[in-house]
């Protein structure tokens, strides 16, 4: 039972660091909250399940490649959401740099409902069941039953994080944008084009998330225009869990709020399910807010 | 700690990751004197006010305030015991008019509590015209009285200066930290701060000054703290720190002259 | 305007159509209007911000409101008055709605405007409020209304105290995100402990309430009370806004280090407003559980909380006045445009985004009650 558990929590806890991966990104380099990115992550879900249903329609050749169409649907939706993130970034960030903490945060909630409602009056209100895909069948081993599908999720997540790392770390890019994060002024000082440092680091957390949101999809079987929400509140809270800002942090906060989740759904209530990253969120908050490998204490100075 | 010191510290440090950015500094501030701190940029002179304070809690010494041990107390505890400070990056409130400004700092005078407040008893009507009226006078000291409507963010530099100072006055205080009053003003501003702050003195207020001004700091200091690198170097009345070879060093680094302009 | 600058914005929206487009499907041939409109509108604003005669009128105006302040409010006060007699019940309720709403924003505005902290579950103290009273007096009948309506204030208070305490030591950012998670944790509660609040069914049963002989039963003679409420309200905080206090609040919104640094207990500050808003969210939360008279977990959601704060933000952070139009506006408008109800809430978060990039300080800015200030960056220079 608790390697069951365990594995599922793996599996959901792999899209979790995705899409904290996109807080912890943005936060380091604008040090602020982008509320609106658990909707990058549902319009990533509903583009995927707009592709997808597309696939149908394509010419037989095509649909024997099941898995390559897929990658592709993958592909397209993630370079389409990192486009969301890009214009996000451009239209309710942008202007309000160097305002009060409260304006952007407005902005932000504004852009969650606007796209919140726009995919609603596309999408309708009602859940979207995505079409059966492949890897769905159930393996059994030593009493774990999982899925093909699920051994997918969970590489391709960490196959995911390991790509962000790499971009972090050893590209100019990404080497930019962690200069950025450390010293936005020094940053432009030596040259590095904050504007466009900012801006790439919201498409690549955008990417991520559009990635987890089709993951998701095809995972859960179902999705609805409501999913940024609590899936933005969660992977928020696995940011903070891990440190916000630091990148591994989110990585393995996402792990273990998805592990947590399903033990405490599991061995206690799956009613209260969703309140259980809210308790974590308030526990880490208050008690060591810089989360796990975070280091500066984020109390009011 | 000997009489007739209004602030003492003692071995005062402060540390951040490794850096020393006070190191041991302990001082005293007789009563009634105007007492300057310089040195070079970088020296620990804001960290120093930061520490004694409570903005910026030391890593070790103490902090005395007429006899009592301040070390660990808040900003705000601070400045109900009567220590008000100055900010060097001006910290205005600019949504608020210059006499909201000050009325801010009138606040830990004030006596109407919440139901009064919204009861609007009479008590409450006198508070506010009575603090109203020191505040008029606190602006009309550093000159802005005409400008008491006008909102803070309009106000120019050297204005924002003299609206530090009438906020942090209107506190009441009995030692007064100023943090470089005068950086960036011209020769006549300077000079008008200068006065202002020996009429603060004479209306027996204990004033310290961190200032890199020479003219201001040889012009009105009783006695000078030299910093450098978080260290104590030099002390001494005026003349006696100009020509000090370790202040000299400090500040040119080996050349022959003091530091004057 | 030179052609780099026209072909920028074409690839803009260009790129914007393009990602739309697949949510958009058919409708896709409508957008590129909307974008001209919206295109245009920009050129206009800029236009018309650098005109002197528009900007001319504009102040004018805004002048001779300001000048005739009580007169506006006592003519305001006054239709308010008489409106229910030339109005339908429905209508009546509507008002009542945009009144209950009023209180909210009014006692957010307290937090969020004039102390500057941002809360998103705030709607949890309006919870807590209405089923302390249903609790109180429905479920298991142990007082009157009139008890029961501070103590729901009291409650909610409560619940703020011990939110606060530890949250408010947080920077703006996480103790937003606290706050929310106290209103859905409340909601949650809410929806699972049956003994207590009915689970999702909620409590239905609860009385309106008597002055004496008067029973508050029909609309009109609610709404009057409801009005008498916001009306006391209104004063009060405007009172505390007018105030050391309200001065307090705002100093530490604009620079809470400098507030300290002049003696201000920031943290005990924080605490006290935060208490009021709970309160009154309390006192407004039992008006809504009488004036409906059941009440169930789906009335206390996140949208309920945004929407409030949409009220404070529209109608001038930090202006007690404003809230009250904010909430004015946000509840008796989409009355009229009922049919758009579906495009309701995606003209909110546009609004919402446009007020914060163009005009954050509302309609009303964000004096704590609008008054004739001397803004002196066109004279003495």
């Amino acid at each position: 039972m608790f390697l069951q558990h365990l594995l599922n929590g793996i599996t959901i806890g792999g899209s979790y660091a995705l899409i904290a991966l996109g807080y912890t990104l943005v936060y380091g380099v604008l040090k602020l909250i982008n509320f609106a990115h658990g909707e990058i992550y549902m319009i990533g879900a509903n583009l995927g399940f707009i592709l997808i249903s597309l696939i149908p329609a394509m010419p037989p050749f095509l649909q024997g490649n099941l898995i390559l169409l897929l990658l592709a649907v993958v592909l397209v939706a993630a370079v389409i959401c990192s486009l969301y993130g890009y214009y996000l970034e451009k239209i309710c960030y942008r202007p309000l740099r160097g305002a009060p903490k409260l304006t952007p945060l407005i902005s932000a909630l504004g852009a969650s409902i606007f796209l919140q409602n726009f995919v609603m009056i596309s999408m309708g209100a009602k859940d979207r069941i995505f079409p059966q895909t492949i890897g769905m069948q159930a393996i059994t081993m030593g009493g774990v039953s999982f899925t093909l599908l699920q051994l997918v999720i969970i590489f391709s997540s960490i196959a995911l994080m390991a790509l962000i790392y790499w971009f972090i770390n050893r590209t100019r890019l990404g080497i930019a944008i962690k200069a950025t994060s450390a010293d936005p002024y020094m940053a432009s000082l030596v040259g590095i084009n904050v504007d466009t440092v900012i801006s790439v680091t919201f498409m690549a957390g955008s990417f991520l998330a559009a990635c987890a949101g089709v993951m998701i999809g095809l995972y859960y079987g179902s999705i609805n225009f409501t999913l940024g929400y609590l899936g933005g509140i969660k992977a928020f809270t696995a940011a903070v869990l891990g440190g916000i800002g630091n990148v591994p942090g989110a990585m393995i906060g996402g792990f273990l709020l998805g592990v947590i989740e399903a033990l405490g759904a599991g061995y206690f209530s799956s009613e209260y399910k969703d309140v259980y990253a809210f308790f974590i969120l308030i526990a880490v908050l208050v008690f060591r807010p810089a989360g796990l490998l975070g280091k500066g204490a984020n109390e009011r100075a | 700690m000997t009489t007739g010191n209004i602030l003492t510290t003692d071995s005062l440090s402060v540390t951040f990751g490794g850096v020393r950015a006070l190191a041991a500094v302990s001082i005293n501030v007789k009563e009634g004197e105007i007492l300057s701190i310089i040195g070079p940029n970088g020296a620990g002179k804001t960290t120093f006010f930061n520490a004694i304070t409570g903005t910026c809690p030391p890593t070790s010494g103490q902090v005395f305030l007429a006899g009592q041990d301040i070390t660990a107390k808040s900003p705000d505890e601070v400045a109900r015991l009567r220590m008000a400070r100055s900010f060097q990056n001006l910290k205005p409130f600019p949504e608020m008019t210059l006499l909201e400004n000050v009325l801010i700092g009138r606040e830990i005078h004030m006596t109407t509590g919440i139901l009064a407040t919204i009861l609007r008893l009479p008590a409450f009507f006198a508070d506010e015209a009575e603090q109203k009226c020191r505040a008029r006078d606190l602006l009309a000291f550093v000159g802005l009285e005409h400008r008491r409507d006008h909102l803070a963010r309009n106000l120019t530099y050297g204005e924002r200066k003299m609206l530090e100072i009438a906020r942090a006055l209107a506190l009441e205080p009995t030692l007064l930290l100023l943090d470089e009053p005068v950086a960036g003003m011209n020769p006549t501003e300077t000079g008008f701060v200068m006065e202002l702050v020996q009429n603060i003195r004479r209306q027996g207020i204990t004033v310290v000054i961190i200032e890199h001004d020479m003219k201001m700091v040889m012009g009105i200091s009783d006695r000078i703290y030299v910093l450098d690198h978080g260290e104590l170097i030099a002390e001494g009345a005026p003349h006696e720190v100009r020509a000090n070879p370790a202040v000299i060093e400090a500040y040119l680094g080996g050349g022959t002259h003091a530091p004057t302009h | 305007m030179n052609g780099h600058n026209l072909r920028h914005d074409l690839f803009y929206y260009l790129g914007m159509l393009l990602i739309c487009a697949p949510f958009l499907k058919s409708h896709t041939v409508y957008v590129p209007l909307l974008f001209l409109g919206v295109w245009g509108l920009r050129r206009f604003a800029a236009f018309a911000g650098e005109n002197r005669t528009i900007t001319g009128i504009r102040e004018q105006m805004e002048s001779l409101v300001m000048a005739h302040s009580s007169l506006t409010v006592g003519s305001i006060l006054a239709i308010a008055l008489l409106l229910p007699f030339v109005s339908s019940n429905y209508l009546i309720d509507v008002l009542t709605s945009a009144i209950l709403y009023a209180i909210l924003a009014t006692a957010l505005n307290i937090t969020v405007g004039m102390t500057g902290v941002l809360v998103l579950g705030f709607i949890g103290f309006y919870a807590v409020g209405a089923y302390t009273t249903g609790i109180l007096t429905a479920k298991f009948a142990l007082c009157g209304f009139w008890i029961a309506l501070p103590l729901s204030g009291l409650a909610a208070m409560l619940c703020g105290i011990l939110l606060g305490i530890p949250a408010l030591r947080l920077k703006g950012d996480y103790l937003a995100v606290v706050t929310l998670g106290f209103g859905e944790i409340i909601r949650i509660f809410l929806t699972n402990l049956n003994a207590l609040t009915g689970g999702p069914n909620g409590i239905m049963g609860i009385k309106r309430p008597s002055f004496g002989v008067f029973a508050l039963d029909h609309p009109r003679d609610f709404y009057w009370f409801a009005l008498v409420m916001l009306s006391l309200i209104v004063l009060v905080v405007a009172r505390l806004a007018n105030s050391r206090y309200g001065r307090a609040w705002v100093a530490i919104r604009e620079n809470e280090m400098a507030a300290g640094a002049l003696g201000i207990n920031v943290f005990r500050k924080h605490l006290l407003s935060f208490s009021i808003s709970a309160f009154l969210g309390g006192i407004a939360g039992s008006l809504f559980a009488v004036k409906q008279g059941f009440i169930s977990p789906d009335s206390f959601t996140f949208y309920e909380s945004v929407l409030v704060l949409c009220m404070v933000v529209l109608g001038g952070i930090g202006n007690v006045v404003g809230s009250v139009a904010g909430a004015l506006l946000l509840i008796i408008v989409p009355e009229f445009l009922r049919e758009f109800s579906l495009y309701r809430m995606l003209v909110f978060g546009a609004v919402m985004i446009a007020f914060m990039v163009f005009r954050p300080n509302g309609l009303l800015g964000s004096r704590l009650i609008t008054e004739e200030i001397k803004d002196s960056a066109d004279d003495d220079r």
